[in-house]
């Protein structure tokens, strides 16, 4: 099948030439492209630095971007390069018959192989060594915090169609709005009363679905005081669109004396609502989370 | 050229299967108003069959819907509407001990073949065709009144409730059609004549993987009128449960049009495996049959998985099975993974075909081979058999399986490595070519450009950490929109270009039809690009309220989705007024190809072949000075005289 570079006329020749000329500015280009994504957007990129796992998805969503831009423009300039130089000027000839090229197709899928096993190889580390990315990992995590012991803990519960919070080390109580304090590890419990919801706080770099009856614990550090914003991304019913609130990273002092004063003041509330535990059946909460007529039966 | 072409076995011919032929008389034939009476009556005994067995029921007294009744109805008004389009004669006559033969293919057709059981596989492409391009405009449609609901943050066109009905109308409609727009017209049509045979397999089930399509369209749509259904197209569990009997319209829908596809793709594998011509053997093939098993076998694979998941949510829904949901034992995990299971298989059998249109048509305007045609065969099967390992990247947040996280991480990385075969084809074939800018090619190097971004995008959706920021968000649903709009529906548009001559004698105009791809590529990487940014900065999908410092963006999208709608308004436009009034005449090969479809005559002869050809070399032979005729279309027969 394959035939040889320099077996008809001056194929090889053309080769040089004209591959020359596509890989300089290939190289060019993907050196100026690169050196902008990591020193000019990097430093502004989303989601921020408030903690260690949206600065860790920063960080990789720039390392694949300086990966994959050499992709991008390699196929496009070579795409733009050869479109130009091989159209048909009118004289409506046929093209250099070639069927193949081992040297070509080797190294293409030895290439394409090497990037897809070192990306994956990266992405494995990037999911496992900071303690599961921020990412839900079900009720029983296997990738977890080394200092376990001082991991604040925050049960966030989302139903139709708002997110609630409560604090297990805080007697257990409830509250509407959410404070975390900086430079401290934390633990989000996220559960559902009803349907499925997704925890996501944008600036915090944690995602995790809210099942119903299931526990599912992401974890995250934070490193910077500010506000973030919650969202449910995950499709609710009608006033999907309208279940998001935010909350702030506060300094330790602060969210202690907020979260002291919340209990104080929620106390004769605490004592109604269902003991703490990690997910709920929905008729322990008829307030909001009777999703199935269960009492029909 | 010796070789045994006596057709004792029947094969290529119509009618005729052996034994006593009864030809009924077709004096009059039924046809799709036959239908939808037969279907509007077996509806109605369905609904009352549905109120008269549960209505009584404490669970349905009060609670304003009664599922049972609309399943039924919907079940009932199907079987009404093959009893009326006469799908049931072949087998109620065989019960009767008589054989019926196929109906008589012809040259020309009367206008009412179009809407009705035909049999003729160049028929059922055109249905094919109309059908889908119909679907394709109404969901069109859908999109834009998505994206006008989305030009203000706050102020609200239709409200959340009509909001979530459309987005979920448009992303299932969306989802069923793209399945079916390139086997249905363009499989059951070419393949035939591509591999030198007479027919499909099976004329019958082609007909039905069609007709089956009608119900799943107006099931779905029906939805609308009962309140829609609020769970997008991926239906999840337990809110589809909670649900209206809309919701009831989206699983028949899509089980409907699950039951089309894998009648379609039985018949596919059929005809690719037994009906090729004489020498055209498997290294011979087009790429476009390889395309289309390769899709047929994922579809046989995939699609089973999605209708019994349809199946325990109906039953869930309408006799309270609890298969879907905790309470009495259930998973909405179950869902998750059954959904997926077909969900993902899916958009790759949306990207092989796209993928094998173009490589098709791409060295016709290259004037050279494909280069490395092995590679892209293998790239092809390498798709479709890793699309069954990598469902669960859906799920990465979900809180399943924590440990499988990394599995399918790399699984859905190695899947880049096929589909780089398909690039590698692609841009070996233009290397050194003589590049012929028609529009056919024009489209088909805006697949390549626009699945570039969708591929390049997929690599961060599968990076688990990556995909913790931009999971569910409209970085994600830009991502697949170029994926599937900007491949399948460049690739599918491009090969309607190409191929009229085959499918309507009529040659489109080069001018127009430029005008039609450079405003409808350029708005819709308008619309496209600025999303992946929308996301990346925070905006989850299927929201209708959003931040107000993204404004500027969703408005520049609704802005650019308008110029793409009115892009796709001026195809249908030209398109209808060349097919119906000008009719421009097309000559027999107006491309110069070499593909065996190309060497009949314009129009198409009835039978395709006078007799069956014996293939001679590769399709793709361009600037071989050396290569002879793809075909000996006139090969002489063993036990004939000429
Ligand atoms: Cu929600």
């Amino acid at each position: 099948m394959a035939i040889k570079s320099d077996e008809v006329g001056s194929p090889a020749a053309e080769a040089r030439k004209h591959g020359g000329r596509i890989f300089a500015l290939w190289f060019v280009a993907s050196v100026i492209v690169d050196l902008v994504v990591w020193f000019v957007w990097g430093p502004h990129m989303a989601p921020g630095f408030m903690t260690t796992t949206a600065a860790g998805q920063v960080f990789d969503f720039k390392v694949l971007t300086v990966l994959s831009a050499p992709v991008l423009l390699m196929v496009w300039i070579y795409g733009g390069y050869s479109l130009i130089m091989f159209r048909d000027k009118g004289t409506h000839e046929d093209g250099y018959y070639v069927k193949g090229n081992r040297k070509i197709q080797a190294t293409w899928y030895t290439l394409t192989g090497i990037l897809v096993i070192g990306l994956a190889a990266f992405g494995t580390y990037e999911l496992i060594a900071p303690a599961g990315a921020g990412v839900g990992e079900g009720p029983s995590p296997i990738w977890k915090p080394n200092n376990a012991g001082h991991t604040l803990i925050v049960q966030v519960i989302a139903q139709q169609w708002r997110f609630t919070y409560r604090w297990p080390q805080f007697g257990g109580m409830e509250t509407t709005s959410i404070n975390l304090p900086v430079n401290t590890e934390i633990q989000f419990d996220v559960t559902s009363l009803d349907v499925i919801h997704d925890f996501w706080a944008y600036q915090l770099g944690v995602k995790a679905d809210a099942n119903p009856e299931v526990n599912n614990v992401a974890y995250t550090k934070t490193l910077q005081t500010g506000r973030f914003v919650v969202r449910c991304d995950e499709l609710c019913g009608i006033w999907h669109g309208a279940m998001y609130n935010y909350g702030h990273v506060v300094s330790q002092s602060s969210f202690y004396s907020w979260a002291h004063s919340m209990e104080a003041q929620n106390a004769s509330l605490t004592k109604l609502l269902p003991k703490f535990s990690t997910s709920y059946l929905p008729k322990d909460n008829v307030v909001g989370g009777q999703y199935f007529n269960s009492s029909q039966a | 050229m010796a070789i045994d072409m006596s057709q004792s076995t029947g094969v290529g011919r119509s009618g005729d299967a052996g034994g006593a032929s009864a030809a009924p008389s077709s004096r009059y034939r039924l046809n799709f108003i036959t239908g939808t009476i037969a279907a509007a009556i077996g509806y109605l005994f369905g609904h009352w069959l549905g109120n008269a067995i549960a209505g009584h029921y404490p669970s349905i007294v009060n609670s304003g819907s009664n599922d049972p009744a609309m399943l039924l109805g919907f079940i009932f008004g199907t079987v009404g509407w093959f009893a009326g389009l006469g799908a049931l004669n072949y087998p109620i006559a065989k019960l009767w001990g008589r054989e019926v033969p196929l109906a008589e293919k012809k040259d020309k057709y009367p206008f009412m073949e179009y809407f009705s059981y035909s049999t003729d596989h160049k028929v059922v492409g055109k249905q094919y065709l109309v059908g889908m391009l119909f679907y394709f405009f109404i969901g069109g449609l859908l999109a834009l009144a998505i994206r006008t609901e989305l030009l203000s943050p706050t102020y609200h066109i239709w409200g959340p409730a009509t909001y979530i009905e459309v987005v979920g109308e448009h992303g299932t409609m969306m989802m069923m059609m793209m399945t079916s727009i390139v086997m249905g017209p363009f499989g059951n049509f070419l393949i035939p004549l591509m591999i030198g045979s007479k027919k499909m397999a099976f004329p019958r089930l082609e007909a039905a993987s069609f007709w089956f399509t009608i119900p799943a369209f107006f099931a779905l749509l029906s939805a609308l009128w009962e309140g829609g259904f609020q769970t997008g197209w991926t239906g999840y569990a337990p809110l589809s449960i909670q649900g209206g009997v809309g919701q009831d319209g989206y699983l028949y829908g899509f089980a409907m049009m699950g039951f089309s596809m894998i009648l379609a793709s039985i018949n596919m594998v059929a005809t690719i495996i037994n009906y090729r011509a004489p020498g055209m053997r498997w290294s011979r093939m087009p790429v476009f049959a390889w395309g289309m098993i390769t899709t047929a076998f994922t579809m046989l694979l995939s699609v089973p998985v999605l209708i019994d998941g349809l199946y325990v949510l109906g039953l869930d829904r309408a006799v309270q099975t609890s298969m879907l949901y905790g309470e009495h034992g259930g998973s909405p995990f179950l869902w998750e993974n059954l959904f997926w299971f077909f969900g993902h298989p899916e958009v790759y059998l949306l990207a092989l075909p796209g993928f094998a249109l173009t490589t098709e048509i791409l060295p016709v305007f290259c004037r050279k081979p494909i280069f490395a045609y092995k590679t892209s065969a293998a790239g092809m099967i390498g798709v479709a058999v890793l699309s069954f390992f990598v469902w669960q990247h859906h799920l990465f947040n979900s809180g399943i399986n924590p440990d499988m996280r990394p599995l399918f991480m790399l699984s859905t990385e190695l899947i880049s490595i096929p589909t780089g075969f398909l690039y590698l084809v692609g841009m070996g074939t233009i290397w050194r070519a003589r590049v012929r800018f028609t529009v056919p090619m024009l489209f088909m190097l805006a697949v390549f450009f626009n699945f570039l971004w969708g591929g390049i995008t997929g690599v961060y959706n599968s990076d688990v950490p990556v995909d913790a920021l931009i999971h569910g968000s409209f970085f994600v649903m830009a991502h697949f929109h170029f994926t599937i709009m900007g491949q399948l529906m460049f690739a599918v548009m491009g090969a309607v270009y190409y191929y009229t001559p085959l499918l309507f004698g009529i040659k489109l105009s080069e001018k127009l039809g430029k005008i039609h791809f450079w405003s409808m590529f350029i708005a819709f990487n308008s619309t496209f690009i600025p999303l992946f940014i929308v996301g990346f900065l925070g905006q989850p999908r299927r929201v209708f309220e959003y931040a107000t410092r993204l404004q500027g963006l969703n408005q520049w999208v609704t802005i650019s989705s308008y110029v793409l709608g009115l892009s796709l308004a001026f195809f249908v436009v030209t398109f209808v007024w060349q097919l119906v009034v000008s009719r421009p005449a097309s000559p027999k090969n107006p491309w110069e190809s070499r593909g065996m479809e190309w060497q009949v005559n314009i129009p198409i002869p009835a039978e395709n072949f006078e007799r069956i050809p014996v293939v001679l070399s590769g399709p793709y032979e361009y600037g071989n000075p050396n290569a002879g005729p793809i075909a000996d279309l006139d090969p002489v027969v063993v036990g004939s005289e000429s």
